[in-house]
């Protein structure tokens, strides 16, 4: 019981991130995927939008992925709430200022972005697919890393350290 | 009928949700310390993950089953654009930034914690720009 309430070994929780690739598509029948939902609710936000990206998208029909991310969410009060002996530190504490909130929706910013652009993020690409060996999703993976590489290395010069 | 069809989709998330949040890939900790090689547990999962999920993506290629709703079940494949390089780098650096991707928004908002909510207005407001000018962007 110990073992659940902490924070979980990657042996378990990597096979498990996997397991729910399968059940997704058993019981759903769809791909894994997250970054998709963003396009959603920009679309449920603007309805009036004439932008075709966000006016010929069709909400109701791809409605699983908002229900799915609500189960995210769910999952991770559960997690929180009932299954954690420590709380779970999400954000340090420096975030939690309006140059945190800055830095955040910045970062949003270009989340929201290049996933859009890279037609996928690390749930449809970097897990989903991978697992079915595609060769974008491997391009895509190896830019993800790219750009989160370059930012570590622009923090180390700015900060001169790791924070 | 139609509610278990919906709802089956809260159920497969909110699994996926607690697994990352219990392997903590949801804490921007665990991202920074991805991203200076300081611990190798994200690799170790991402990798795991993938080849469990390869496993299954192989099984259930071959059996072709349906959804208990009789629904065939689609592997779609993933189209070759210029977009994978360039918006997955741009997409790397907010990672970087915010320590958290997309799924881990939405756990970090289940959680409690109420400043992702930053994080999705960033990123809705990131869609938003990315359809006004995706005309004029490479594919």
């Amino acid at each position: 019981m110990s073992l659940l309430l902490n924070p979980w070994p990657w042996w378990l929780a990597g096979p498990l991130i996997g397991l729910s690739v399968g059940l997704l598509l058993v019981f759903g029948g769809r791909p894994l995927g997250v970054s998709s939902s963003f396009r959603h609710l920009c679309t449920l936000a603007f309805p009036k939008s004439r932008l075709p990206y966000l006016a010929h998208n069709n909400v109701r029909e791809h409605a699983w992925t908002l229900l799915f991310v609500l189960g995210i969410a769910l999952g991770a009060f559960i997690a929180v709430r009932f299954l954690s002996v420590k709380p779970v530190e999400f954000l340090p504490a420096h975030y939690h200022s309006v140059s945190g909130a800055l830095k955040l929706l910045a970062g949003g910013f270009l989340i929201g972005f290049g996933t859009r652009w890279a037609r996928g993020c690390t749930s449809g690409h970097a897990i989903m697919g991978l697992a079915n060996l595609q060769k974008p999703s491997l391009y895509a993976v190896l830019s993800f890393f790219a750009g989160g590489l370059v930012a570590a290395g622009v923090a180390i010069v700015l900060h001169g350290g790791l924070s | 009928m139609r509610l278990l069809r919906s709802l089956r989709y809260v159920a497969v998330g909110a699994f996926f949700g607690l697994v990352l949040t219990k392997a903590e890939v949801v804490t921007w900790h665990k991202i920074r310390s991805m991203f200076f090689f300081q611990e190798p547990d994200l690799f170790l999962i991402i990798g795991s993950a993938v080849v469990t999920g390869g496993l299954l993506v192989w099984l259930v290629k071959r059996l072709r089953p349906r959804t208990p709703f009789g629904e065939p079940v689609v592997v779609p494949d993933k189209p070759m654009h210029k977009g994978v390089f360039y918006g997955g780098f741009l997409f790397g650096v907010g990672w970087f930034i915010t320590g958290t991707c997309p799924g881990p928004i939405y756990a970090q908002l289940g959680g409690g914690e109420f400043f992702a909510v930053f994080t999705l207005i960033g990123a809705v407001a990131g869609v938003y720009a990315f359809a006004a000018v995706k005309p004029r962007l490479p594919d």
